[in-house]
């Protein structure tokens, strides 16, 4: 059966949707790929995905992330060119968790280093100055 | 390996990280794929027969509108055959296949009624959440093997 996954890559890695589309494209597999904004949409036959997903995860292990898709790749049902454009249903669920994915990378670095001396320091949130040190600063500017 | 069903069905982070330690994410797509690469084509363009409704009777009652049934159809069968679960409290805006929210309530309920492993997250909001919520997932998908 022919299966089609989404190849996401995370906003900070440094692998592109074309070098994932050009490993592909020089290697043994006969995989259809449509490159988009945000990755790169793969179909084939399962076990030739299942094999090429294994090596396209190896290219930035922590950097990239995959999800299934129900439709494959051009299908008219989903086309923007025949539906009269617009992004496609699963857009917008993608570009949420996107904004996620640098924290989820990071994460998923962190937990393969292992535990270690570092901590990672809460971000500390910043308080509005109070008005009595916001006078001072603008009576210090004018005079 | 345990077959685990993530809500929101259609969520990239989960379905990645449930693949990524070895196990099978049932996600909605899977469902989707099945209707829509059917060489049978008998209701096009999606393959959504007057059949799904009544399918989606055995999760809800025929009082509740058709959208919800034909979705269940869809989501019902991922529930029935997981070994466990990741529920995300906080998904915000969900759309398509996750669109409708009496369905995403049915479909939670199912999942954590169902006398499974059920894990409960949120998304998280910056690189301490982060971790923890990578570190929960892990612990837990390896609680499974």
């Amino acid at each position: 059966m022919r299966v089609t996954k989404y190849i996401i890559t995370s906003p900070e890695s440094e692998i592109l949707p074309s070098d994932i589309a050009m490993r592909i494209y020089g290697s043994r597999h006969n995989i259809n790929i449509k490159e988009t904004c945000f990755g790169i949409i793969i179909n084939g036959e399962e076990e030739e995905i299942t094999d090429l997903v294994k090596e396209i995860r190896a290219m930035d292990p922590t950097g990239i992330f995959i999800k299934d898709r129900g439709f494959p790749p051009g299908d008219i049902r989903r086309c923007r060119g025949h539906r009269g454009g617009g992004a496609r249903p699963g857009y917008y669920m993608i570009e949420s968790e996107s904004k996620l994915l640098p924290l989820i990378s990071k994460a998923l670095i962190s937990e393969e280093a292992g535990p270690g001396p570092k901590e990672i320091e809460p971000i500390q949130k910043k308080r509005p100055i109070s008005i009595k040190k916001l006078d001072e600063i603008i009576r210090e500017e004018i005079s | 390996m345990a077959r685990v069903i993530i809500y929101p069905p259609t969520s990239l982070i989960l379905a990645d990280l449930v693949e990524r330690m070895g196990h099978k994410a049932l996600v909605a797509p899977e469902a989707v794929r099945n209707r829509v690469n059917n060489p049978e084509i008998k209701s096009p363009p999606l393959n959504i027969t007057p059949e799904e409704p009544k399918k989606g009777l055995k999760y809800a009652a025929v009082d509740v509108p058709s959208g919800v049934r034909g979705r269940m159809a869809l989501i019902g069968p991922l529930i029935e055959e997981a070994d466990a679960g990741i529920v995300l409290d906080d998904p915000g805006v969900l759309t398509g296949c996750a669109g409708c929210n009496r369905t995403n309530e049915l479909t939670r309920l199912l999942i954590k009624t169902k006398g499974i492993p059920v894990l409960d997250l949120r998304y998280p909001r910056d690189e301490s959440e982060a971790r923890e919520f990578v570190t929960r997932v892990k612990t837990f998908l390896e609680g499974l093997k």
